[in-house]
This record gives C-alpha cells, sequence and structure tokens, in this order.
C-alpha cells in the first residue's frame, strides 16, 4: 500500500493504559483512540493539543515505545513500509536511535551531566556502528554549526551545565540528526525556554530540517509555534484527532469549533486604567541580592502599583522578576529602598510585619501543585485563612468557603477534594480562592497561567479580571509573556537583568519607539501567521548587517 | 478493611497475636513467671508445649513474659525516639541556620559513637530499671529517627505550600505539625517498623549481655542467655526466642509496608 514517499504510516491507532484509582479495581483507560496520520519524506507534522490529549503519546508511539505502563494495544505503526507495532525488542533496538529518534522537552534533564556533550551527541550513532568515531565527530560538528551554535569545533568538549538551556536543546537536536534518521520527533523542544531564545532555536530547528531533508512530527501545545515550523498540523483532543490539514488551511479557515477556540486563544479585550494619584504598593529604589552574591539581583527598582489595578512585571528568566515578588512580600529583605503600602513603609522582612500588613499581600504561585499541601483538603486550604486572619469558625466559615468557591466557578462538591483531585486549572483557581479569602488589597500573581493549557489560562485570566472588577483588588502580575500582559494589564514594567528597561502605562509601553531590549521582547512572541518566523529573522539578519 | 493485600493482613495478624499474648500474658500464660514447676530442660510435653528452661520453669510461660517485657520495652523507646527524634529533626530543618547546626553536630558527635558500646557505658553507671532502658534506647535511636526527620523536612520546607503558610503569617508550629509532619509521615512510617525491631534486637542483646531486663523478669533476650549451654546437649531452648524475633520482625515490616504504599497516595491517603 505505502508508496515510497511515505515514511510514517499510522493507521487506527489505539492506545490503552491501566488507571489505579484508589478505592476501585484497575480499570482501562483509552489514552489514544483510532488516531490515523501519514507522514512524506522530508515533511514536518505538527501535533497539536492540551495537555492529556495523548500528543506526546502518539509521538512516541512513533518508536513503538509506550511509557510508564501504557499499551500500544491496536492499530497499524508502518515506519518504512515495516510494521513496527508488534515488531520484536531486537527490530525496535535497530531502528530506535538510527531511522527514528526523539528530542525531548527538558534537555537538561535529558543529559547526562557527568559526560561532555561530543560524547552524548554521537553515542547513538556510534551504538548502531554507522561509522567511524571521527566521522561521527565531524558529522557533530556539522550539525552543530548547521544549528548556529557558538564555537562549533570545541562545543562539544563542553560538558552539559557550561552552556544555556537554549543551546543545550539544540545540542539535542543535533544529537538527534547525528545518525542521518528518516523521522525525528520533537516533543515540545522550546516550551521550557524564554521567548528570546525559543526564536532562535525554532529557527536552528527549522533550518537543520530543511538542510538534511528529514522528516518530523512536531509536538507542542502552542498552534503559533507549530505554525512555523510545520507543513501539516494535526490537531488533537482527549486522544482523538479533530482536524488535520495543511497549516494554511488550520490557521485560516479552521473547521472545527476547537481549533477556531486554539487560535483565538488570548484575545481577551481590556480596557485600560488610569493611573491614580496614590498608589497603593509603592517599591521605591529597590536594590536586592541573595545571601552573599557579589551581584545585585535587583538595581534601583522604582515601580507603583495602583488599587484595583494591574502592574505586569515582564521579563526572561532570570531578569529578576520573581525576586521582586520575593522583597514585596518580605522574602528577601533588600539592601536599600522601600516598600510602602498605603502611604507607610512595610517592614523589610517577613518576621516584623503585622498579621493585618500579611493580610494586605497575597500570593498565587505558577505550580499550583506544589502550592497547596497535597495532605489537606480544599476546605482546609481555603479555610485556613479565613480562621486564621477573621478568626471565622464552624459554619459562618463553610458559608464563606462555599461563597469563594462560587466566585472561583467551582459550585459544589469540590470542598472535599484533595488537590490531586483536582485538574491543573481547578487547583489554581482553589488557590486564587486562598488568596481572595484573605480580602487583600494587592494581589501577586507569578506565572500563574504558565504551567496551563491555553484554553484553561485564558479561563484563569477571565477569572482574574473579573475578580478585580468586583473585589477591586490589585494584581502585580509576573509573566514572560507578552499575550498575558497585553490581555490584563494597566501598567508595564519591562525588566532586564534585574533593573527596570521600560515602565509605562499599557499604551506607552507597546507603542513604539521601543529600546533595543523590548524591541527583541515584543518581536519575539510568535505570531499565528505563516513566515512569521522568517520575516523576525530576516529583519534581524539585515538590522545586524546594517551595523 | 477490603483492599487490603493478603502480605499485610498476615503480618497484621501476627503482629496483632503477638501483641496480645504480651498484655494479657497473666491470663494466657499456664503457668507463674517465676515458678519452678518440672526438671531442668525437659522436653516439650502435653503440659510443658516447649519443655522447661534451665531451672525448670514452664518455658512457653517464659516466652509469654519474655514478649510482653520486651515489646513492651522496644514500643516505648521507639515511640521515645520518634517523638524526640521527629520533633527536633522537623525544628532543625524549620529553623535552618546556626539552629539546625548546632543541633546537627551534636548529633553527629552521639552517633560517631557506637550505639551498644554507648548503651553498656552509660547502663554500667545507672542502676538498670525499665524506665532507664527504654530511656536509654529511646534517646540513642532518636539520632536516627532525627536524621531522616531532617533531611524530609527540610526537602518539604522549601516547597510553595510551606512558603505560602509562612507568607499567611502562621507560627512554626503550625509548619512544622500541619504542613510538614502530614507530608513526611510515609518515609517515617517506613522507618518506624524498622526501628522497632532494632529496639527488639537492642533489647535482646543488652539483656543476652546481662546489661538488659534484669532476672527473675523474662525478657526474649534473657531466655536466650539463661538457657544458651543447652545448645551444647541439643536442647532449642534459647531457639525459640530467635523465632518469636525473626516472626515478629517479618510481620510488622509487612505491615510497615503497606501503610508506606497507602500513605504515598496522592489522595491523602484516603482510598484502598
Amino acid at each position: 500500500m505505502a508508496d515510497s514517499d511515505t515514511l510514517l504510516e499510522i493507521r487506527n491507532l489505539r492506545i490503552e493504559a491501566t488507571v489505579y484509582a484508589p478505592g476501585e479495581k484497575p480499570k482501562n483507560a483509552l489514552i489514544v483512540d483510532d488516531v490515523s496520520l501519514s507522514l512524506e519524506r522530508g515533511k514536518v507534522m505538527g501535533l497539536i493539543g492540551e495537555s492529556g490529549a495523548g500528543k506526546s503519546t502518539i509521538g512516541l508511539a512513533a518508536l513503538a515505545y509506550g511509557r510508564g505502563g501504557i499499551r500500544l494495544t491496536g492499530g497499524e505503526i508502518r515506519l518504512n513500509g515495516r510494521e513496527i507495532r508488534t515488531a520484536g525488542p531486537g527490530t525496535l533496538r535497530s531502528l530506535r536511535g538510527r531511522e527514528v529518534t526523539y528530542v525531548a522537552q527538558s534537555a537538561a534533564a535529558a543529559f547526562n551531566p557527568s559526560k561532555r556533550i561530543m560524547q552524548q551527541v554521537i553515542e547513538a550513532t556510534l551504538h548502531h556502528n554507522l561509522c567511524s568515531q571521527s566521522e561521527a565527530e565531524a558529522r557533530a560538528v556539522e550539525l552543530f554549526r548547521t544549528l548556529s551554535l557558538p564555537d562549533p569545533e570545541t562545543f562539544g568538549k563542553r560538558y552539559p551545565h557550561q552552556v544555556s538551556g537554549g543551546q543545550l536543546q539544540r545540542a539535542m537536536t543535533a544529537m538527534a540528526l547525528c545518525p542521518h534518521p528518516d523521522l525525528v520527533i520533537f516533543d515540545e523542544p522550546t516550551t521550557a525556554l524564554d521567548v528570546t531564545t525559543q526564536i532562535d532555536v525554532l529557527g536552528a530547528i527549522k533550518a537543520a530540517i530543511h538542510e538534511t531533508g528529514v522528516a518530523a512530527l512536531y509536538i507542542t501545545h502552542d498552534l503559533a509555534v507549530v505554525a512555523q515550523v510545520s507543513d501539516e498540523i494535526m490537531v488533537l483532543r482527549h486522544g482523538k484527532m479533530v482536524e488535520h490539514g495543511t497549516v494554511q488551511q488550520i490557521i485560516e479557515a479552521p473547521r472545527e469549533d476547537y481549533t477556531r477556540a486554539l487560535i483565538s486563544v488570548r484575545a481577551i479585550e481590556h480596557e485600560e486604567k488610569k493611573p491614580t494619584a496614590e498608589p497603593l504598593l509603592r517599591a521605591d529604589n529597590v536594590t536586592a541580592r541573595y545571601g552573599a552574591m557579589a551581584v545585585d539581583v535587583l538595581s534601583n527598582v522604582s515601580v507603583d502599583l495602583f488599587a484595583g489595578q494591574t502592574l505586569a512585571l515582564v521579563g526572561e528568566s532570570g531578569s529578576g522578576k520573581s525576586t521582586m515578588a520575593r522583597v514585596i512580600t518580605g522574602l528577601l529583605p533588600p539592601r536599600g529602598g522601600d516598600i510602602t503600602f498605603e502611604g507607610k513603609p512595610l517592614p523589610p522582612a517577613l518576621k516584623n510585619r503585622s498579621r493585618e500588613e500579611l493580610r494586605q499581600v497575597q500570593m498565587i504561585y505558577q505550580m499550583a501543585d506544589v502550592a497547596m499541601n497535597p495532605r489537606q483538603t480544599v476546605q482546609t486550604i481555603i479555610g485556613r485563612p479565613l480562621e486564621f486572619y477573621f478568626n471565622l469558625r464552624g459554619r459562618k466559615r463553610n458559608e464563606r468557603i462555599q461563597e469563594l468557591l462560587d466566585a472561583i466557578e467551582l459550585g459544589k462538591g469540590f470542598a472535599d477534594r484533595y488537590p490531586a483531585e483536582l485538574s491543573g486549572g481547578q487547583k489554581q483557581r482553589v488557590c486564587i480562592a486562598r488568596a481572595l479569602a484573605a480580602n487583600p488589597k494587592v494581589i501577586i500573581c507569578d506565572e500563574v497561567t504558565s504551567a496551563l493549557d491555553p484554553l484553561v489560562a485564558d479561563g484563569i485570566l477571565k477569572l482574574l479580571l473579573d475578580l478585580q472588577k468586583r473585589e477591586g483588588v490589585a494584581y502585580l502580575f509576573i509573566t514572560h509573556d507578552i499575550a498575558t500582559v497585553r490581555a490584563i494589564a494597566d501598567s508595564i514594567a519591562v525588566m532586564y537583568q534585574g533593573r527596570v528597561q521600560r515602565y509605562g502605562t499599557k499604551s506607552e509601553v507597546l507603542s513604539p519607539p521601543f529600546d533595543a531590549y523590548t524591541e527583541l521582547l515584543l518581536s519575539s512572541v510568535p505570531e499565528m501567521k505563516l513566515g512569521w518566523l522568517e520575516q523576525v529573522l530576516a529583519t534581524r539578519r539585515m538590522e545586524s548587517a546594517g551595523n | 478493611m477490603k483492599g487490603i493485600p493478603l502480605s499485610a493482613l498476615l503480618g497484621m495478624t501476627i503482629t496483632a497475636l503477638f501483641f496480645l499474648a504480651a498484655i494479657f500474658a497473666p491470663l494466657i500464660a499456664p503457668y507463674g513467671m517465676s515458678q519452678t514447676i518440672g526438671d531442668v530442660w525437659e522436653p516439650a510435653s502435653d503440659a510443658h508445649w516447649l519443655g522447661t528452661d534451665n531451672l525448670g520453669r514452664d518455658l512457653l510461660t517464659r516466652m509469654i513474659y519474655g514478649g510482653r517485657t520486651t515489646i513492651f520495652v522496644a514500643s516505648a523507646a521507639t515511640l521515645l525516639s520518634f517523638t524526640l527524634g521527629a520533633v527536633l529533626g522537623f525544628t532543625a530543618a524549620v529553623y535552618g541556620g546556626w539552629v539546625d547546626q548546632g543541633m546537627s553536630r551534636l548529633n553527629d558527635l552521639v552517633m560517631s559513637i557506637p550505639t551498644l558500646i554507648f548503651a553498656l557505658v552509660v547502663l554500667s553507671v545507672m542502676p538498670v530499671t525499665l524506665p532507664i532502658l527504654i530511656l536509654v534506647m529511646g534517646l540513642l535511636d532518636s539520632t536516627r529517627v532525627y536524621r531522616l526527620s531532617r533531611a524530609v523536612a527540610v526537602d518539604i520546607n522549601v516547597m510553595d505550600f510551606v512558603e505560602a503558610a509562612r507568607l499567611r503569617g502562621e507560627g512554626q508550629r503550625w509548619v512544622i505539625f500541619r504542613e510538614i509532619l502530614p507530608n513526611a509521615l510515609s518515609p517515617l512510617v517506613a522507618e518506624l517498623g524498622l526501628r522497632f525491631i532494632f529496639a527488639i534486637l537492642f533489647i535482646s542483646t543488652l539483656s543476652f549481655l546481662g546489661l538488659g531486663v534484669q532476672p527473675p523478669m523474662a525478657d526474649w533476650g534473657g531466655i536466650v542467655k539463661e538457657n544458651r549451654e543447652g545448645i551444647v546437649y541439643g536442647i532449642p531452648a534459647a531457639l525459640y526466642p530467635a523465632v518469636a524475633i525473626v516472626t515478629l520482625s517479618i510481620s510488622v515490616n509487612l505491615v510497615a509496608d503497606w501503610a508506606l504504599n497507602r500513605t504515598t497516595s496522592l489522595k491523602g491517603g484516603r482510598g484502598g
């Protein structure tokens, strides 16, 4: 059946796993249900969907591999015309790392920290006896160059901790491409990177795919990213295919509602509010560093947060935005500068703050999973601030808990659940309720949506805006995501290396003329249109040539 | 009770039997603890199921009373070591800095002296009574529990939910008992089973060396000591305590394993 151009053909794939729910008999869960796809040589297909959609599972199925008890129970997986789902371990060993390779999401976790990069990049190639060590090394250097890694000749001599996250991700791409595979599986290769790094890695991956003529499955939850590298896109949800088409068709004329929702995500309209006379919370010339470090993590940061408004702190990792939250909450007393709340200075250290001062500033974390005690029920988690700050007990407390649960749109039946029994979005809602329970004037939101799927994140942002309207609470919103900032902020502070690079109302900050860093940051945010990547990279090349 | 694996059920049954026998020893034992009722080292018979010991006392009676003493001392010592070790370990982890350094180095100091020798030295100058025995064993064992609890608590202490509690203004007591303790239970429970068995071995060793439970009170180590010469003549009296210790160890650990599985469940340990 398969003509010579078809590299990978998956037909009616069915993947199951056994779920061990406590108190119940183990039962079968269908992870992937009746998914078919076919990939031609040299083409790139994007698999997209939210977490739990089965996209990684399908990606790994192309290696005939099932992670953690997952069983490939039905259908066909044909690679190079050969059925591999039912193939024996010997056959699989000979094709994995040779015909098909894999690039994982977290390169930092995927590399062995005690071996040099070169050794790991050529390992599979040597294992399969594809060529001699020196040939493999020459090939690796070639790939380092294609992936625009610095000093390609000596790059491989370094250890994984000696290179940046973006470089490591490219090194892993080199590792995957080294044995001349026919197919590479990219599993969220840029998700853990900053936008400004992501664009370089994306560009490098795309160039490498183009030059080596390899076919790829590109798995991600970010439609704008996948649109830049793929020829076709398959949208998945709950293990089923929703829609499949060319990139152009999916972006410009999606057929299904779900795809349309994915495309229009983050299109929240938010009317910017003007600063009032007196700021609610003011950071004045704050300078901070950790322990005995010789470098300031924050230097001379001054920002104002006005009552009932949102101030967004934007920047990439290491820019000091989370440190700012630690200074404001008192976890890290600043070396210099003041934090004033309603005109009165806040004591710098947490232990010197009164209960009332603590109540006014609440915090919501990025990882809702670890921000809640897994041994406490939702009732205890939300109820504790009520007891602690307002001394509410018994029925009054329970009524207030229910009010808060209604406010975060969770309703009845959630009070007795443990965090593990909630979905990612629900967890984050409970964390919001816990913050609201204290009736604070300020809530610090530290990357609260970045661990969530786009649609869920959208819901959380809408909820936060809605609560702001009703309760008049002010948000200090820490994020690296410009789209989120556009949706929610009234004023913006762009941070870079511990300094405020640009600060003002949203319209001021987001309109030209830009400074160099803000320009870079803004232009790095993937846009949902074809050819965006090339356009941006071309502009940058022209600019650097012009300089 | 459904959903408990067979091994855990077996372990629970046997452990329960041991504890029941210990608690109701005076009711179960066929004779008095130090009553001489026959010849030296009589073989097993209908009147004496396990035979008699080196002084002509009923061995089954001695085993039951011996189990009572051994299990009581071991449980009390384990309880003491866990309460003390866990509270101190959590405190060190939560306060950190100099408090942690001071406590941990002191702990290292105590741990650097072999436990048995330490215990022998202390017991040779102190009057050997049950409370002193329990105190010495409990204190020495708490150093091990301290290290484990501190290590576990240090990890939990940096989690966001602990930070959230601190930001709320909670005191150290809430942080230790409400945030850290419930999350540290599973490794501690696993350790509890193991430590209890070590305590039984420890008290038996001490008694065997003559610095543990003093005659005429019976305990398993003492029974081995009293009857060890019989082994030469093919008298199995000294082996019964060994069998008892092995059976109890295995059963307790079967229960501990199951408890570990249960408490590590992310659903808060409610289900199965």
